[in-house]
């Protein structure tokens, strides 16, 4: 199945391509394009990646180098809504562990084994420092911060995104 | 004079909401000193930010002046780069600043673009950062908006582009190389040094990696002169410190302190102590990558000369009776690194933290160099024996050798970042980890 931008993305990207002073390619785009594919069409298959690389001229080769190098590219399918849950030193030392659990728990997935639960509404990952240690331990969801949180508002949390799924795609 | 407690200069909008507006960042003084710094020569900027000692608070606490020095004056295209991928474990200062003062960081690359005589230049914010790469896009475009930014600035003929990159989950890519590499849409793998960034950097041109909070400071130094910002701090190093203070503390937060606050001022009078009413075990002193303070040396100030050389601050021994060679015989203590300051109280796992520690460095290497990829997936695999208490009698020296195995002998600092603070907690926390392999002795014994 072949894939295409929307107009939206088309543009965006278009725009792009006049930022970067580097004559004769558009490489310095790839980055923003795979953003932009992964967040169209929900992970980045062998046809998105295609995509990408004719839209800019490149190698798949290439295109599939980045895609593979950067945690953020999904090669394939995942929950709605990505929570990523810090377990390094200073939310550790919180309880990090212990919050990471509860989300298994509650979501019945296991982070070591992919971490989407089976409606596919989550996926939860275990992430490394995401730079809010000061209130530790926390998490990131898009454009969402869970600040200090504790064992027992697991469930809250997890309902509340539930009634507002997937903040990431807000941004691109 | 020196700053006092309290004083702000960076973080003096934080928790003002209206102030990420450009009209709120205005009506707080914001963008009052850009016409001054355009009727500025590009050398004379360079030279105020030479005497005001700025130094670097990505991690290295390089004099910022003295770096813009080294572009080429003959250079066609020159270009400033923001370093906003922040992820040093226990560093947060950066998104905040970001969060809060967009515009305060704009202003700064203009004045440095200047400086640089840069007309492309970019910011490079961490991929996970969604919600302040939406603060930071939205800043751009209203200065854009307003002629702050674009072709003829002002209306002074200066064009100053400013294009916001995101990065999308790769910690290597805060080293400037590889975030330069990664500009260009290749796999973030740092390249061999030299020739420098400041000579051969993006697109093969002269480019200057500047982390967010230096940048941030540099319309104080336009708006108030190199001298006084030099005076606001200690010896060689200009301006406030902004820290991070996470982990076992009473009040964790990002603060805005005097360049020579010591450790214990900070712990105490700052954040309320050590939690729980507990002792202190342990301090990093500037995010995972620097070793560790023991309980004896919290009275050294968090400044970045004497992270390195006060006599009070024991040196990183290889093994006992053997120490640490940074070059030349000189003797490694710590480093100021990038404000992140975790605090361990007497209770504290230390082998187990090491392991957590180990595991990320494992997780983030890029791979190119051999000592870095195996080596530190061995101090994952043997660190977390020991911590597990599956340790054996061997494991230290084992730990000590891949440790010693790794420093120096890379591409990039990622190898070193690992190695170091490795070496630094087995220097000063030995009895914790012979603690955890005698445990594992005696679970032997019993089975
Ligand atoms: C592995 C590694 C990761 C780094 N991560 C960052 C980072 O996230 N942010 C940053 O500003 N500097 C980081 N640095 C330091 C940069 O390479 C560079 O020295 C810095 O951005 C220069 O800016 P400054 O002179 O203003 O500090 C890192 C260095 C290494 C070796
Ligand atoms: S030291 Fe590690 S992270 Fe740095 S270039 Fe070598 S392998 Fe990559
Ligand atoms: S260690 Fe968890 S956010 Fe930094």
């Amino acid at each position: 199945m072949s894939l295409e931008f929307s107009a939206d993305a088309q543009k965006k990207i278009a725009a792009l391509c006049e930022r970067y002073t580097v004559s004769g390619t558009k490489q310095p785009v790839v980055m923003a394009a795979l953003h932009l594919a992964q967040k169209e069409f929900g992970h980045l298959s062998d046809d998105a990646l295609r995509l990408v690389a004719s839209t800019l001229s490149l190698p798949y080769a290439h295109v599939y180098g980045v895609a593979t190098f950067y945690t953020m590219y999904r090669r394939d399918p995942s929950g709605k809504t990505t929570i990523r849950m810090c377990t390094n030193i200073s939310c550790m030392m919180r309880g990090g562990y212990e919050v990471l659990a509860a989300f298994e728990q509650k979501l019945g997935v296991n982070v070591k084994t992919g971490g989407t639960s089976s409606n596919k509404a989550f996926t939860l990952i275990e992430e490394e420092c995401i730079a809010a240690c000061a209130n530790a331990p926390c998490a990131v969801v898009g454009t969402r911060y869970f600040l200090d949180i504790t064992t027992d508002q697991v469930g809250k949390i997890i309902a509340e995104l539930e009634s507002h799924p997937s903040p990431e795609s807000e941004v691109v | 004079m020196p700053t006092e407690i309290g004083t702000k200069v960076v973080t003096a909008r934080f928790g003002n909401e209206e102030a990420k507006t450009l009209a709120g960042y205005e009506k707080t003084g914001g963008y009052s000193s850009l016409r001054k710094a355009l009727a500025m020569r590009p050398d004379d900027i360079v030279n105020e930010v030479k005497a005001s000692n700025l130094r670097g608070r990505g991690g290295a606490g390089f004099s910022t002046g003295t770096k813009w020095g080294f572009v080429p004056k003959d250079a066609k295209q020159v270009h400033l780069v923001c370093n906003a991928d922040e992820s040093e474990p226990g560093t947060c200062k950066d998104r905040e600043l970001m969060y809060w003062d967009p515009h305060l960081l704009i202003e700064g690359m203009i004045m440095s673009a200047h400086a640089l005589k840069a007309v492309h230049n970019y910011i490079y914010i961490r991929g996970e950062m969604m919600r302040e790469y939406a603060v930071l896009q939205k800043a751009v475009d209203e200065a854009y908006a307003r002629g702050y930014l674009g072709k003829n600035i002002l209306g002074t003929g200066l064009e100053v582009q400013l294009t916001v990159h995101r990065g999308a989950g790769a910690y290597i890519c805060g080293e400037e190389t590889a975030l330069l590499n990664s500009l260009e849409g290749l796999r973030g793998q740092p390249r061999l040094k030299p020739p420098f960034p400041a000579v051969k950097g993006l697109f093969g041109n002269p480019t200057i990696v500047n982390n967010v909070e230096t940048l941030m400071n540099v319309p104080f130094i336009i708006d108030k002169g190199g001298a006084w910002f030099n005076g606001l701090g200690t010896g060689r190093s200009g301006g406030t410190r902004i820290v991070c203070v996470s982990g076992h503390i009473t009040k964790p937060g990002v603060f805005e302190l005097p360049m020579g606050i010591t450790f214990n001022q900070i712990i105490n009078d700052v954040c309320g102590g050590v939690w729980k009413g507990n002792k202190v075990k342990a301090v990093i002193p500037g995010g995972v990558s620097m070793p560790p303070l023991d309980a004896d040396e919290l009275d050294v100030p968090c400044e970045f000369d004497a992270l390195q050389t006060d006599e009070r601050i024991k040196n990183v021994m290889v093994r006992p009776g053997q120490q640490f060679d940074l070059g030349g015989g000189r003797a490694l203590k710590t480093m100021a690194g990038s404000g992140g300051i975790v605090v361990m109280d007497h209770t504290s796992d230390i082998p187990k933290y090491v392991w957590r520690i180990m595991k990320f460095f494992a997780h983030e290497s890029c791979g190119q160099c051999t000592p870095c990829r195996e080596g530190t997936g061995w101090l994952e695999k043997v660190s977390k024996r020991v911590a597990d208490g599956n340790g054996k009698a061997t494991d230290l020296e084992l730990l000590a050798s891949i440790a010693h195995g790794i420093a120096g002998n890379t591409i990039c600092a990622l190898g070193d970042a690992a190695a170091w603070p490795m070496l630094g907690f087995l220097t000063k926390f030995r009895p914790d980890f012979e603690a955890a392999i005698a445990k594992a002795k005696k679970g032997e014994a019993a089975a």
